[in-house]
């Protein structure tokens, strides 16, 4: 793949506009688990608020500062878990990270199709951690109860 | 897209002396390259700055014919390598003019440097006395004293920054006083390429009876500084970002102040005997050089300064000045720009954002154009909290650097805007 398309591969028209429009970027007032997200090397901040019914996820949301990259993933996970169960979010959690980090050259899928537009990221190693944040953190959500603490990427 | 240049002022290679960044260019191995396809444009300087291929021979044939420890053998290597890093130190001090070559201590770059002086100071720190330093220091002339503070109860007195990124010398004035130990402060922003008055700094701090520690890492590699001229206690600065080795760097000290405080790290070279009962350390400045040290790195350092002695420093400042007038106006020109940092006196450093693009986002799509940037935090959260941004675009230029990077970078501006638009 020439230098150019590689770029415009992670670049995405739907990631741009994942990333001026993020969904669900807001506070959940009382929210049932919420963990907070700090990539240390750039700063990038994001918090993960859950609402849980029974077993299931009734709301998500997030809020935070970040790059293109690190908000159209967190944004692309509103999408992917909003309504799933919890084991099938924790599930995607892994799955999105594995991708993240496999061979830009392979074949890995996450099976979570909100997640295609992002793949071309895999070509850019320094960049690996902005689209895992919003999925670490959320595993931490998930995890945790209230007040969970903070992961970093790091 | 072109670029609108109208208003810019001429170019410095064009101007009324001749520098000669053309040849110099070719002195420097790792420019002539391409990066995906561009030629590199090479503005991150401040992080780490490229080395003319006399260093990187210097240090390869140091390990090919004169390799052996310094100090100890009585073999021809031995001394080779010996007079070699001695030859080094001469070098160092001649070049920052320092009284004595005791007063040059190898360490391992700037941040070892002023964690030698954090601990060294340690006996004479009682809980309540005070270290200032200001909002725009990096990361490595905070931390150290914050444990300190830790260790001893000492406490930080910050001297704030106005708006332009400039210190506020009033405050900084005012937070002098009874318990202050040090002052510890930068020569140059590496955020924000801000030149303190460090003139000013040390006086007042002297009429206290303070002494000053100056973060020199990004002055060192831009103009001349003088130890005797400035009467500094303590200076630090790093091989790396004045065209030397990595992992080798100075701690200046002034000789009566160095005898007084005790070593950092003990081991080998800064001993003169050692007993069970009792070690006597080294004189200066071996005291505070335990272990075999950076060799190479102390050669390779004395060779930079070899190169930087022949462009001659002023003339460095004379280039880079006219070449930050240069990149200041073509990148504030560029829609949605906010310059980070508009001091009266600076280096030549640009910090900026630009509307709707994070700095990550500008950094990989400018890698793509080859111009390497620095983006984020700079080490310098402080100031980026201050400026209320998470992080900045930096573009930090040698004097190899040459119009013709600012305008691949200008135009690489221009392809992340239409790109991020």
């Amino acid at each position: 793949m020439s230098d150019k398309k590689e770029l415009q591969e992670m670049y995405r028209r739907t990631v741009l506009e994942h990333s001026r429009h993020p969904r669900n970027f807001r506070r959940l007032d009382a929210p049932d688990r919420i963990a907070e997200g700090f990539n240390p090397l750039c700063g990038d901040k994001i918090t993960v608020y859950l609402d849980l019914s029974q077993e299931s996820i009734q709301a998500i949301a997030f809020e935070g500062t970040g790059c293109a990259i690190s908000l159209a993933s967190a944004s692309m996970m509103m999408e992917a878990i909003q309504g799933q169960p919890l084991s099938e979010a924790g599930e995607k959690a892994q799955r999105a990270q594995d991708m993240f980090q496999s061979d830009a050259g392979s074949a890995a899928q996450s099976g979570i199709e909100e997640l295609q537009a992002l793949g071309g990221v895999r070509a850019y190693p320094s960049r690996i951690k902005c689209a895992t944040l919003a999925w670490k953190t959320l595993q931490a959500a998930l995890n945790g109860t209230i007040g969970a603490g903070q992961v970093s990427t790091e | 897209m072109t670029v609108a240049r109208s208003k810019l002022p001429v170019s410095p290679e064009n101007c009324m002396y001749d520098f000669g960044v053309d040849r110099i260019r070719q002195d420097f191995p790792a420019l002539n390259q391409t990066v995906h396809g561009q030629p590199l444009a090479y503005l991150d300087n401040a992080a780490s700055a490229q080395r003319p291929a006399a260093v990187i021979d210097a240090i390869s044939t140091y390990y090919s014919k004169d390799h052996a420890n310094v100090h100890r053998g009585v073999h021809t290597l031995s001394q080779r390598a010996t007079d070699a890093y001695e030859a080094a130190r001469q070098k160092v001090q001649q070049f920052i003019n320092a009284a004595s070559t005791r007063e040059i201590v190898f360490t391992s770059g700037t941040t070892d440097s002023i964690n030698l002086l954090a601990y060294a100071l340690e006996d004479g720190i009682k809980s309540g006395d005070e270290i200032v330093l200001s909002r725009m220091e990096h990361h490595s002339n905070i931390v150290p004293w914050q444990l300190l503070c830790e260790r001893t109860g000492a406490v930080l007195k910050v001297v704030p920054i106005n708006e332009h990124g400039e210190l506020e010398l009033d405050a900084y004035l005012s937070l002098l006083g009874p318990r202050t130990r040090l002052v510890a402060m930068a020569h140059v922003s590496n955020a924000l390429g801000t030149i303190n008055p460090v003139g000013d700094i040390i006086t007042a701090a002297h009429e206290h009876n303070v002494p000053v520690l100056l973060d020199g890492a990004q002055a060192v590699p831009h103009a001349s500084v003088d130890m005797q001229e400035l009467d500094c206690d303590y200076y630090s600065f790093s091989g790396h970002k004045m065209f030397g080795p990595t992992g080798i760097g100075i701690f200046y000290g002034k000789e009566e102040l160095l005898k007084k405080l005790p070593p950092f790290k003990g081991g080998g070279e800064m001993i003169l005997t050692v007993s069970f009962e009792k070690t006597v350390y080294n004189e200066l400045p071996y005291k505070f050089e335990a272990g075999t040290p950076n060799i190479a790195g102390a050669i390779g350092l004395g060779v930079a300064i070899d190169y930087l002695q022949d462009l001659g420093m002023d003339r460095v400042a004379a280039y880079e000045a006219d070449l930050l007038d240069y990149a200041t106006q073509a990148i504030a020109e560029v829609p949605g720009v906010r310059l980070i940092g508009t001091a009266a006196h600076k280096a030549s450093v640009i910090s900026f954002t630009i509307d709707g693009i994070h700095p990550h986002d500008l950094g990989t799509v400018l890698d793509h154009q080859g111009v390497a940037i620095r983006t984020g935090h700079h080490c310098a959260m402080p100031v980026m909290e201050f400026f209320g941004v998470p992080g900045t675009a930096r573009a930090s230029m040698a004097f190899y650097n040459n119009a013709t990077d600012i305008d691949q970078l200008v135009e690489g501006l221009y392809v992340a805007i239409k790109m991020f638009d």
